[in-house]
């Protein structure tokens, strides 16, 4: 069965963008092991000769008409941005300091 | 409850269309109705008496234009928040987009107004949908109108409440693995999963984006398929939306009200009981059985070997989609942005945002999703849940060969208590049990109240076959029908006044 260590949600966390706490650490690592110890059980029942199934009713190839339509009004979207600066999100800085 | 909150949206739409109330006065008594009672309740998270009534006028002056009006028209509802209104907050219940006002309507959306349906506002939810006892939400929990100390079911508690404590006749909800069916079991109502790409999900804030279906939430089977008619179709906006006529589901409700299912031929399913299940649920499930048998239909046992990987294959698969999907939560476009202080960069700001953003749960479900999509546990996890899908569709199809529904309790217990299980995932995970083969098959399921166990509603789950959705609501009239007949009143009724 799959064991997962405390440092490996740290890891997971961070991949996942998540600041977790110490102590959120402490208490997911637990519940995640036994989450997992719980749901590996799939592996002893789907073969290799099995396909994977993603909808109920096979669609593909889906395509609409090559239509020009209106997008959103774009200071609507900006009203609700987090931030935005002349006509666009502005976003915190996205590189490392020069220095 | 008063005369006009107590009547069906069948009725209410009958008696407005007639001309013996308007839409105003209908809608004004839900909103008196929510004042009285939503503080013990708390189903709504916001509540739009403008927008509302704006509403309910525009449809009165249709009316009196003599302009023909949809089957619902004029009648209140109340909107899950997962579902994107323009112009009104939109949650999902997280404190990731508190205040968040979505400049779009969901198509679910757009057809309920084209409807003439009135929406009340928006109902309270477990955060991102993601529970089954609205537990999770971000602004508290609601209580269960039969049991206020009880959950109302998750995660579209907000609407099963509303609806159960007579704050609307009709709501919407969402199901990834239960949380329509579920909520409406615990708490008395009619819920319907359709069939997958059944109704659109442009709109709906993704959570598992394979799995994630929008359905009614209402008192009576009619209701019911009158809604699922208003929302469900065909909308180019969704990839994955069913390019094929609504199932016939009203005629089928109205069919199935005369209480003959001569000829039927159901199906309960050995896997769906045992361990785990309260004896008050299944004696209520097993006189439902004998109910229909006296309804005409003929009962065999079916099993279905691969039922019992449901539950670890879901929560393989919907972490998965999770993860990925709120990836979106970046703290660019919108909601809540934690940190931008001018010197923080971008992924440090982004991950102080959603932890502060996140409750814990989210997190739990975007980290195992994380876990299960890495390199070198892909096949294992989500690539195997994956398979198990096609061995729990080919289940389904091979009971259909010599069934035309089967059954099942909709959930293994009662309306469990508040905090009972919020510490304890895999219990959580438990109450969606029943609910989970339906959702990975991708196949339509409803739950109708079929009696009580301590006082407290018991739903029987019927499923069919893919776009067979008018065979669930048909087998639901008929058992709503039988047991209004035996009773002498709708099991609703039972329910303690607020």
């Amino acid at each position: 069965m799959p064991s997962i260590s405390r440092a490996e949600v740290a890891h997971l966390a961070r991949l996942a963008r998540l600041a977790v706490t110490d102590q959120e650490l402490d208490v997911f690592a637990g519940q995640l092991d036994v989450i997992l110890g719980s749901v590996a059980r799939v592996g002893a029942v789907a073969a290799d000769d099995i396909p994977p199934t993603t909808h109920a009713v096979p669609v593909t190839n889906v395509l609409r008409p090559d239509e020009l339509r209106p997008s959103l009004a774009r200071d609507e979207v900006l009203a609700a941005a987090p931030a935005a600066q002349g006509g666009r999100f502005r976003v915190p800085r996205i590189l490392d300091d020069p220095e | 409850m008063t005369d006009l909150t107590g009547m069906t949206a069948a009725v209410l739409a009958g008696e407005i269309a007639a001309g013996h109330a308007s839409s105003v006065e209908v809608t004004q008594a839900h909103l008196d109705r929510i004042t009285a009672v939503d503080d013990k309740i708390h189903a709504f998270l916001y509540v739009d008496a403008d927008g509302a009534l704006a509403a309910a006028r525009a449809v009165d002056e249709r009316r009196a234009a003599g302009e023909a009006l949809g089957p619902l028209a004029g009648v209140p509802l109340a909107m899950k928040d997962v579902v994107v209104t323009r112009g009104l907050p939109t949650t999902s219940g997280s404190k990731i987009l508190e205040g968040w006002i979505p400049p779009y309507d969901a198509t679910v959306t757009t057809r309920v107004r084209q409807a003439g349906i009135v929406m009340l506002g928006k109902t309270n939810m477990d955060e991102f949908a993601m529970g089954s006892s609205t537990e999770n939400s971000a602004y508290g929990p609601t209580r269960n109108p039969w049991d206020l100390a009880r959950v109302p079911g998750g995660s579209s508690g907000g609407s099963s409440a509303a609806v159960s404590a007579y704050e609307a006749p009709l709501g919407i909800g969402t199901d990834t693995g239960g949380s329509i069916r579920q909520p409406a079991a615990v708490t008395g109502l009619v819920g319907h999963k359709p069939t997958y790409g059944g109704v659109s999900r442009y709109g709906l804030i993704a959570f598992s984006s394979s799995l994630d279906q929008a359905g009614p939430l209402t008192r009576t089977v009619l209701d019911a398929a009158l809604l699922h008619e208003a929302i469900g179709g065909h909308d180019p906006a969704d990839s994955t939306s069913i390019d094929a006529p609504v199932p016939a589901v009203v005629a089928a409700a109205r069919d199935g009200a005369h209480a003959d299912l001569s000829g039927l031929k159901v199906g309960v399913v050995r896997e769906l009981s045992g361990d785990g299940y309260e004896p008050g649920v299944l004696d209520v499930f097993a006189a439902t059985v004998r109910l229909l048998t006296d309804l005409g239909a003929t009962i065999t046992e079916v099993s279905c070997p691969h039922f019992g990987y449901a539950l670890p294959a879901y929560y393989l698969i919907a972490p998965s989609e999770c993860s990925s999907n709120l990836a979106r939560f970046d703290a660019v476009r919108y909601g809540l942005r934690v940190g931008d202080d001018g010197v923080r960069g971008l992924e440090e700001v982004m991950s102080l945002t959603r932890e502060a953003g996140f409750g814990a749960e989210v997190k739990r479900r975007v980290i195992l999703g994380t876990y299960a999509l890495s390199s070198g546990y892909y096949d294992a996890y989500y690539g195997q849940a994956q398979k198990v899908r096609t061995l729990i569709s080919r289940d389904f199809a091979a009971a259909f060969e010599t069934c035309d529904v089967l059954i099942s309790p909709t959930t293994p217990t009662v309306a469990f208590p508040l905090g009972a299980r919020i510490d304890d995932p895999m219990a959580m995970y438990a109450a969606d049990l029943c609910t989970l083969p339906a959702s990975l098959a991708g196949t339509p399921a409803i739950s109708v109240p079929c009696g009580l166990s301590e006082g407290l509603p018991v739903g029987l789950q019927v499923m069919a076959p893919a776009l067979a959705d008018d065979r669930c609501y048909r087998v639901a009239a008929a058992v709503e029908a039988a047991l209004a007949d035996r009773d002498g009143r709708p099991i609703l009724a039972a329910a303690a006044s607020l």
